[in-house]
């Protein structure tokens, strides 16, 4: 193992460690709720094509061939399938990249 | 009618048609386009693409069941029950996206019009279809988007699977539009095969 050299050379300055930072100041108030994530949720229709449905997940989402291969086939079989999550503006981008695809999809919270 | 894609050296594929596949595939994208809606082409060109881009799409869903099938709702789905709450993030998303998602199907039907204009097809043979692979992707969502419109006029079900309605007699009306989307479907999962290879 090589480790940073003692001392402290390039780019390794020690930095003081914040003096004396006043206790109970912050309130437990002020913790932000984690974000429940968003996700974008593919489901199945009559219509849509396998071929196509796993062809959309490769392009747009860049899915290796088995991961959009898995994903088409938990919508045939099972309805529906979670195909991205993240934030709800970035599902909103999948589910109109989606829509333009011509799939059935929606964005929801994921609870 | 057999017609189906192959892939091309470099990308791309391309499909032998005939005169009446060609016109077939033309009037139905036709169609497709007076259904889907003009474009913000009326009058004048530079005051309506300012405006355009102050214009709010519609907040409801289509009435009719294929455009509601091509611009369907974003939040809620098949397995939730709406409430107002996901009622209203619907309307409010299709306001910002609905027009953008109607010129994107518009100019999908149009590119495949506009490679069917440019074919020059003999009586005999027909006409070979060459798309590069930008024209590949306006074609796939063009076919789908007939697919979606055809399938849903036709209401189509999972257990069809062509099978149901292949045996429809041939007096039944619904006959030509049958082997339209199932010609259609061949073309489609033969341009996925040809860009997947």
């Amino acid at each position: 193992m090589h480790g940073p050299a003692p001392g402290g050379s390039m780019g390794r300055v020690s930095v003081p460690v914040e003096i004396e930072r006043p206790e109970s100041s912050e309130a437990p108030y002020a913790v932000p709720e984690p974000d429940v994530p968003w996700v974008t949720v593919v489901h199945n229709d009559p219509v849509n094509l396998m071929s196509y449905v796993a062809y959309v997940f490769q392009s747009y989402f860049g899915y290796s061939k088995d991961k959009a291969h898995q994903l088409m086939l938990d919508v045939h079989h099972k309805g529906r399938a979670v195909v991205s999550s993240g934030s709800r503006e970035e599902m909103e981008r999948d589910v109109q990249a989606m829509h333009g695809y011509g799939l059935w999809a929606t964005l929801q919270q994921d609870r | 009618m057999a017609g189906h894609f192959e892939p091309q050296p470099g990308g791309g594929a391309a499909v032998t048609l005939d005169e009446v596949e060609i016109s077939i595939l033309r009037s139905l994208a036709v169609q497709l386009l007076e259904l889907v809606g003009p474009g913000d082409d009326s009058g004048d060109a530079a005051d309506d693409l300012l405006a355009s881009v102050f214009r709010d799409g519609p907040s409801e869903p289509p009435a009719d069941p294929v455009l509601a099938r091509l611009f369907p709702d974003a939040y809620g789905g098949p397995d939730r029950v709406p409430d107002d709450d996901v009622r209203a993030a619907s309307a409010e998303f299709r306001r910002y996206t609905e027009n953008d998602l109607r010129a994107r199907k518009r100019d999908d039907a149009l590119a495949l019009i506009r490679s069917l204009d440019a074919l020059h097809p003999e009586p005999e043979t027909g006409a070979v279809l060459r798309l590069a692979p930008e024209e590949c992707r306006r074609w796939l969502g063009a076919l789908n988007d007939l697919r979606l419109a055809i399938g849903t006029r036709l209401e189509v079900t999972d257990e069809d699977d062509g099978g149901e309605l292949l045996r429809l007699p041939e007096s039944d009306p619904r006959k030509p539009m049958v082997l339209a989307y199932l010609w259609l479907g061949g073309l489609q999962e033969t341009l996925v095969e040809s860009l997947m290879s």
